[in-house]
Parts: C-alpha cells; sequence; structure tokens
C-alpha cells in the first residue's frame, strides 16, 4: 500500500493510566511485519497538518491494526490521539513502513528485546508474532519502566508465566514491583548478560525507546561481543 | 538530542522509491562502513531530515517535504545497493 | 485534498505584539541539529572573517573576551514553529568585529565547526541585531546549543543563528547555506512567515 489511506478509529483500550492502544481499521490492509510502523497525518480545519509515526504493536487482525500511544506533556499529536479523537472518526495513515527494524517470521536464531519505556510497542509486536507460531525461535524481553504501574500490554506478557522459550526481565529504574531482587537503576551490563542469549549464540538483537536509552543499550551490547549489525535500533529522538 | 534512526524515513522516503529504501544498504565513502539506511543516524528540523553514516557522521542524504514540494539530496552521499527481484 | 481530523488544532496561540504568525510559546529549550554536536575546546576555538577581497582577522577565544561584551534579553522563533521569551544572553556585538573591515559586500556566509553553514545579508548583522555568543543565562553556553559560541541573529529564525561557530565570509553574491539549500527560506523572517521557498 503506498500514499495516504483513510483508517477509522474502532476502540480505544488502556494500556496504562495515561497511555492508551488506538485500534484503526484500514480497508485493504495488506499485512506487516512486526517491527514495521505507519505514519498519522492529521488535518486541522485550518489546514494545518501534523505526520508523526507510530510503531504497529500488534501483527494485523483483518484490515485492524494497533498503534499504542503515550501521551507527551504539551505534545501536540500525542494528547489528542489519547484524550480527543473520537471513535468512529477518520484519519490518514501511510504504511506499513521500514524493513530494517523488524523480524520476519522465518528467521531461526535468538531473539533479544530491550525496551525502554514506550519502546515496548514494537518489541511486543515480535513477541506477539513469535506467539503466533507453534513452535520458533527463544524471545526474551528485557523491558526497562520507571515503575510498575507504568507497564505496557500487561495481559499479553503475563500471559507468558511459566514458559521459559518466550519470557520477560523487567528492569525497573525508580520502584520495583513486590518481591522484585533486581535493585532499582537504569540497565546495566547483567541485565543484558542472559543463558542462552550471549553474543555465542548470535541472537538477533532490537533495541527501542528513546535516544539515550538506546544509545546506552546498544553501547552494552556491542562491549559484551555483539556484531554491531545485529543490533539493530529504533531511537524515538 | 533529536536523533533518530533511518527507520524513521521509511515513510517519506516511500514518496520517492517504489522499493522499500530502509532496507537498502550503504557503503560510506568517507570511512567504509556498511550500514543500512534504516540504521543510518537521522536529525531533523521541521519536515527536513538529514542521514548520516552512524560511524563517521557523513552526510548520506537530505530529505524535506516543504508543503507540495518534496525535497531530496543524495549529494555525494555514495550509493544505495537496493536488492530486488528478477 | 486531505480529510480533516474532528477536533485536531495547531498548539498555536494568537499572534500578537511578541508571537509571531503560526509559533507557540515554550518554556523548554528544544535541541535541533543537522548533525553530532562538535566538541570545541575554547583552547583551539577560533573565530574567522574573511572579505571579498580574501582580508582576513581571526579571534582567539582570550581575544574575544577581551573584546566589549553585551547583555541582551530577546525572543528566540524557531522555523519549526516554538518560540521561546525573555531569553538572557551575552556576548560581543558583531558592530564590533566589523568595526573598520574594508568591504562593498551585501552577504554574510557563516561556516560552522561540524560543518553547518548559513546566509543572510551583511546588512543583518550590523547595527546591533546581531552578537556572537558565548553566555547563555549567566553560564557558559552548553555546546547542545552551539556553546563554546554561536551566532546569534534574533530577528530571524533561529536556524540563522549557527551553532558553533567558526567562519564569517563577506560576499558580493549571495549563496544558500545547509538549511537554505533545502527549501528554506532565503532570508527566515518570523514575522513575514518566510519559512520556506517560495513564502
Amino acid at each position: 500500500m503506498s500514499g495516504w489511506t483513510v483508517a477509522r478509529l474502532v476502540a480505544r483500550t488502556k494500556e496504562s493510566d495515561t497511555a492508551r492502544t488506538l485500534h484503526l481499521q484500514v480497508p485493504g490492509w495488506p499485512g506487516h511485519l512486526a517491527g514495521q510502523h505507519i505514519d498519522v497525518r492529521l488535518t486541522a480545519d485550518d489546514g494545518y497538518q501534523a505526520v508523526r509515526s507510530y510503531s504497529l504493536s500488534a501483527p494485523a487482525d483483518g484490515d485492524q491494526v494497533a498503534i499504542s500511544v503515550q501521551p507527551a506533556p504539551y505534545g501536540e499529536v500525542s494528547p489528542y490521539l489519547v484524550e480527543e479523537f473520537p471513535e468512529g472518526a477518520d484519519i490518514e495513515v501511510r504504511g506499513p513502513l521500514g524493513g530494517w527494524f523488524v523480524w520476519r517470521p522465518d528467521r531461526t536464531e535468538p531473539v533479544l528485546l530491550v525496551a525502554g519505556g514506550s519502546g515496548v510497542a514494537p518489541l511486543v509486536a515480535m513477541l506477539r508474532a513469535r506467539l503466533a507460531l507453534p513452535d520458533g525461535p527463544a524471545f526474551r524481553l528485557v523491558y526497562s519502566l520507571r515503575r510498575p504501574q507504568e507497564r505496557w500490554f500487561g495481559d499479553s506478557l503475563d500471559a507468558l508465566d511459566g514458559r521459559s522459550d518466550v519470557a520477560v526481565d523487567y528492569a525497573y529504574t525508580r520502584e520495583a514491583a513486590p518481591g522484585a531482587t533486581r535493585p532499582v537503576g537504569r540497565v546495566r551490563q547483567e541485565d543484558l548478560l542472559i543463558d542462552g542469549f550471549t553474543p555465542a549464540q548470535r541472537p538477533l538483537c532490537f533495541v527501542c525507546g528513546p535516544t539515550a536509552f538506546v544509545e546506552h543499550c546498544a553501547d552494552i551490547l556491542v562491549a559484551l561481543g555483539h556484531r554491531p549489525d545485529r543490533v539493530r535500533t529504533e531511537r524515538f529522538g | 538530542m533529536p536523533v533518530q534512526d533511518g527507520n524513521a524515513l521509511a515513510g517519506p522516503l516511500s514518496e520517492v522509491f517504489a522499493v522499500e529504501v530502509t532496507s537498502a544498504w550503504r557503503l560510506c565513502p568517507g570511512c567504509g562502513t556498511d550500514s543500512t539506511v534504516g540504521a543510518l543516524r537521522v536529525y531533523t528540523m521541521g519536515t527536513a531530515a538529514v542521514a548520516r553514516c552512524p560511524h563517521c557522521g557523513e552526510i548520506a542524504f537530505r530529505l524535506a517535504r516543504h508543503a507540495e514540494t518534496l525535497w531530496l539530496d543524495f549529494g555525494g552521499g555514495g550509493a544505495l545497493r537496493i536488492p530486488v527481484t528478477g | 485534498m486531505a480529510a480533516l481530523t474532528p477536533g485536531f488544532r495547531a498548539r498555536r496561540r494568537a499572534p500578537g505584539d511578541r508571537l509571531p504568525p503560526g509559533q507557540f510559546t515554550t518554556e523548554g529549550f528544544p535541541v535541533l541539529s543537522a548533525g553530532p554536536t562538535p566538541v570545541v575546546g575554547t583552547d583551539r576555538w577560533e573565530l574567522t572573517l574573511t572579505t571579498e577581497t580574501g582580508d582576513r582577522r581571526s579571534w582567539t577565544w582570550s581575544r574575544l573576551m577581551a573584546l566589549p561584551q553585551d547583555d541582551l534579553t530577546t525572543d528566540l522563533h524557531c522555523v519549526t514553529r516554538w518560540s521561546k521569551f525573555d531569553t538572557r544572553w551575552g556576548g560581543v556585538s558583531l558592530d564590533v568585529l566589523l568595526e573598520g573591515v574594508d568591504t562593498h559586500a551585501t552577504y554574510a556566509w557563516i561556516e560552522s565547526y561540524g560543518g553547518y553553514t548559513t546566509n543572510l545579508p551583511l546588512a543583518d548583522l550590523r547595527d546591533g541585531k546581531a552578537w556572537i555568543a558565548h553566555t547563555y543565562d549567566g553560564r557558559p553556553l552548553p555546546a547542545e546549543h552551539g556553546g563554546p559560541a554561536r551566532l546569534l541573529v534574533p530577528h530571524l529564525y533561529l536556524w540563522k543563528s549557527a551553532k558553533w561557530i567558526s567562519g564569517i565570509q563577506l560576499r558580493l553574491t549571495d549563496q544558500q547555506g545547509f538549511w537554505e539549500s533545502l527549501g528554506y527560506h532565503d532570508y527566515g523572517d518570523p514575522w513575514r512567515e518566510q519559512r520556506t521557498w517560495g513564502d
């Protein structure tokens, strides 16, 4: 699909106290790969336009796709999408976009996902694409967030309890969950040195989050010995 | 810093190219680093963007969208290698 | 024709005496850059002024600091639509640097550490309208905002106020700089909303 097409907001679901997932119906949606994004274009009645990119946070459900949005303080677009954009209303979208920061289900090597805050969205899309397969490579998500109540996709992540091939570790930076043994703080080398996902196993690594977080984690991964071209990054800027 | 990855330019580039360009490779003429367009470092000002080599910072290309005009400057930014079929 | 997005509005205020059209005010100080932040120590910092005949004068950091200094409070307007009121700067007026320079040039070509360039009429650097700024809010200008020193031309959109300035060439003919050659306006007056070619 190329160019802008009109999508309709069919539902808005809660990810945290502030973040929402928007479920958009896009007639003729061709399907997408986990990690791809869409551009969203908003047009005000005076003709002013704003374009933003949002990662698709789930595999396509027919012609429905999902994006997950954290409202930025004083933001121009994200608070509108979270709080005001009415269900049943239309918005222009373009996509699916991107071919580098994607996970293809025919890959066989282990996958290490490192998420900072809302950077978890495309990585959970990858995790969900893996879970849709009957069998597949080992996945590990390291999810850095400030405190437990800011967690997105809680139901999907809690459903991993008891699995060893697809699992999630939390790295809380301000306030830990009850019973957590890891001291709070930013991601450290030991958080990313995980059995089954060491450089010797040649995993594919995907890192997504704010710029400083991505650079910090990508530096750790390369210092651990991962080849730079196997550490794929997406900075939010 | 408002630095992003080349991934972020997939939408604007889709207005120019018939193929998905962020998975194209670019050998940097400045330092010899081979990287995909998706792995370039992107600096933006409004609706304009500068894509640079992730290693040496040399400019790969510049792109801007102003109203109905799309600007694309490949300057001396090195060849793109785009896998095609057939 | 694009589809309207119901209820979506630009985050802008009604323009007034202080806010140019199409802008909104911010309390923060967003960082915009065309590339990585160059690290330039004041021990090797130098600013060179070159005339159309090739005459050169240059200033090291200590020579710049020995010149008469101005303090000023001004509003900034970025082409990405934010404006910031009452920013406090310290620096050297371009009138001081241009004093006694023999030139018939009408244009100035600005170069920066890191490769950035911009262009503007020489008249816009004169008469108390432009500074080499090295102090922001009472402190040394941080590198992310152009330190050790940047051009400050607050009556034009902020991309004209080149960060990490290294050189000023006085020229008889105009040549487009980094953003000007990618569709941004040659002059960039925020009050006439000169954002891009054709505005």
